[in-house]
């Protein structure tokens, strides 16, 4: 039989369900916040066994905590996600049928796109062909900002990415509905739509900003770690808040080359 | 995986399709029909009713829609509407156990419920994670006026009450836009507010009461204890308002 949820356990879904999205860091001050508050005993480093016993609980429900990392940053995220229905249903409550056609586009693009992003000006052509319902340019606008608000889409400088909650949520769905478009990180092995390519054509592999950054720590002379290519490619810097993290994700940056292995025990 | 896969579509389907024929109509079934309809369908089965019925009635609830028994039977239960009495048992507990949410009936005739929170509000709560809602703080105001007059207030008390306050209703404001369509109507839908008008008056006045939902999640012992704490005095020195609050924290809903 399942653990059964006390009220901290239950505040913290609740927390859960009205952002749909958390930080490591905000997951960790809210897991104290909710022992301290209800008068549970609290450990810090319990934070995953805290979350089990709430996902045990989910599971009929057919909802889950799941695990995701950044693609911007690196860092841990927390998000509620859906199994019952990973496509785009789960936001066919929020929209209408033309705004959904436009978030399908809008992901047609990004997943076709070397960078992961789609720009403002592509978007708002696709939003003048809609098949539903066409819309205009302060409509799409009006729209696009929705998806941002609802922690759907990112946008930086007129360019939109998938978010984390995004990603985590339907991976899944763009596991199938893209299944030929879609990149695995040569690092983490998720799925990878904003990083660098590997300018040999021969080779080609992707990676997350974040794991290029990890990888090639302290290289003066980053090489591919597929086909041993020179990396032509400015090699970002470690973000501050991915540092604090779980002792997998820096594994993976030891210099030596990541074997299935290590692979294997770092996506369980 | 491919369970999942299953499950997801036969979710959608039950949750998209709209059977017109079908007017979600449910009369009180014989104990031999829930009899054979318990062996008609496997447990599995009547666990994802369960299931879809919470999701079901979690997506209403984010809007703040009540939650009418017809939709339920008519957009989920569908052909297990003899069990409907099991289901529904079993979603109360789900509510209760997991989320620590409770599914009210605010109206026994036509069998509308809402969802309250079990957990009551609590002030510290991280301020990042608390997604900024300055409508709470414009229904507290109103809450507390209405309480603190006895029970209902005219609506030209609220109005001026707001206006010392800054917020003009007559004018559009930049936080809350049309705040006295928030109020009577968003308010009221909610079950937050009741906004009915006064018999026999002319011209037109309408006055507010607490609705059904703010009964049930707003503690008015706290509130009373905040409004004596900015006055600097003893929750007490309102001794009706006291009398009825502690009775209230003594019978909760």
């Amino acid at each position: 039989m399942s653990r059964p949820m006390g009220d901290s356990h239950k505040r913290f879904l609740q927390t859960m369900m009205s952002n749909g999205i958390i930080s490591s860091v905000q997951a960790k001050a809210l897991h104290r916040h909710c022992c301290e508050t209800h008068g549970a005993h609290f450990s810090p480093d319990r934070l995953e066994e805290f979350i089990d016993v709430i996902n045990t609980n989910l599971q009929p429900m057919f909802m889950h905590i799941r695990k995701g990392t950044s693609e911007e940053d690196g860092a841990q995220h927390y998000a509620l996600v859906n199994m019952a229905e990973t496509d785009i249903t789960r936001m066919s409550s929020d929209y209408a049928d033309n705004e959904l056609e436009l978030f399908r586009k809008t992901m047609d693009l990004i997943l076709d796109s070397e960078n992961g992003t789609a720009s403002s000006t592509d978007l708002l052509n696709c939003a003048d062909r809609l098949q539903t319902k066409k819309m205009k340019k302060k409509e799409t606008e009006h729209v696009l900002n929705k998806f941002v608000q609802d922690k759907w889409l990112n946008e930086k400088q007129g360019e939109y990415t998938l978010s984390t909650r995004c990603i985590i949520e339907m991976e899944q769905y763009i596991r199938t509905v893209y299944q030929d478009l879609i990149r695995l990180c040569h690092v983490c092995q998720n799925i990878v739509l904003q990083g660098q390519i590997c300018e040999n054509p021969e080779c080609g592999i992707k990676m997350h900003y974040h794991c290029v950054a990890r990888y090639f720590k302290g290289r003066t002379d980053p090489h591919c770690p597929s086909c041993s290519d020179f990396w032509a490619h400015e090699i970002p810097e470690i973000q501050p808040e991915s540092q604090n993290q779980s002792s997998s994700a820096r594994d993976v940056a030891a210099p030596t080359p990541s074997t299935s292995a290590t692979r294997r025990s770092r996506r369980s | 995986m491919s369970q999942n896969k299953r499950v997801a579509s036969q979710n959608r389907r039950s949750q998209l399709v709209l059977d017109e024929d079908d007017e979600g109509s449910l009369t009180q079934p014989s104990v031999s029909q829930v009899q054979r309809a318990r062996e008609n369908f496997t447990p599995v089965q009547v666990d994802r009713k369960v299931a879809e019925v919470v999701q079901f009635i979690l997506i209403k609830d984010q809007k703040k829609i009540p939650i009418r028994r017809p939709d339920i039977v008519k957009h989920v239960i569908k052909e297990y509407r003899t069990l409907y009495q099991d289901i529904m048992k079993r979603v109360d507990r789900t509510f209760e156990q997991v989320f620590g949410l409770k599914l009210v009936e605010i109206d026994s005739k036509n069998h509308i419920y809402i969802l309250t929170n079990k957990l009551e509000q609590s002030r510290e709560e991280p301020i990042s994670m608390c997604p900024a809602n300055p409508k709470t703080g414009l229904l507290f105001v109103i809450l507390g006026v209405i309480f603190m007059k006895g029970g209902s207030v005219k609506e030209t008390l609220v109005w001026n009450t707001l206006k010392k306050l800054r917020v003009d209703v007559g004018e559009k404001h930049e936080e809350f836009g049309d705040g006295k369509k928030i109020i009577t109507d968003e308010f009221v839908r909610q079950k937050y507010l009741e906004y009915v008008r006064i018999p026999h008056t002319e011209p037109l006045e309408y006055e507010f009461r607490w609705g059904q939902r703010a009964e049930s999640e707003v503690s008015k012992l706290k509130m009373l204890q905040f409004i004596a704490e900015l006055h600097d005095q003893e929750p007490q020195s309102w001794t009706q308002q006291y009398r009825e609050a502690t009775s209230a924290e003594n019978n909760p809903r």
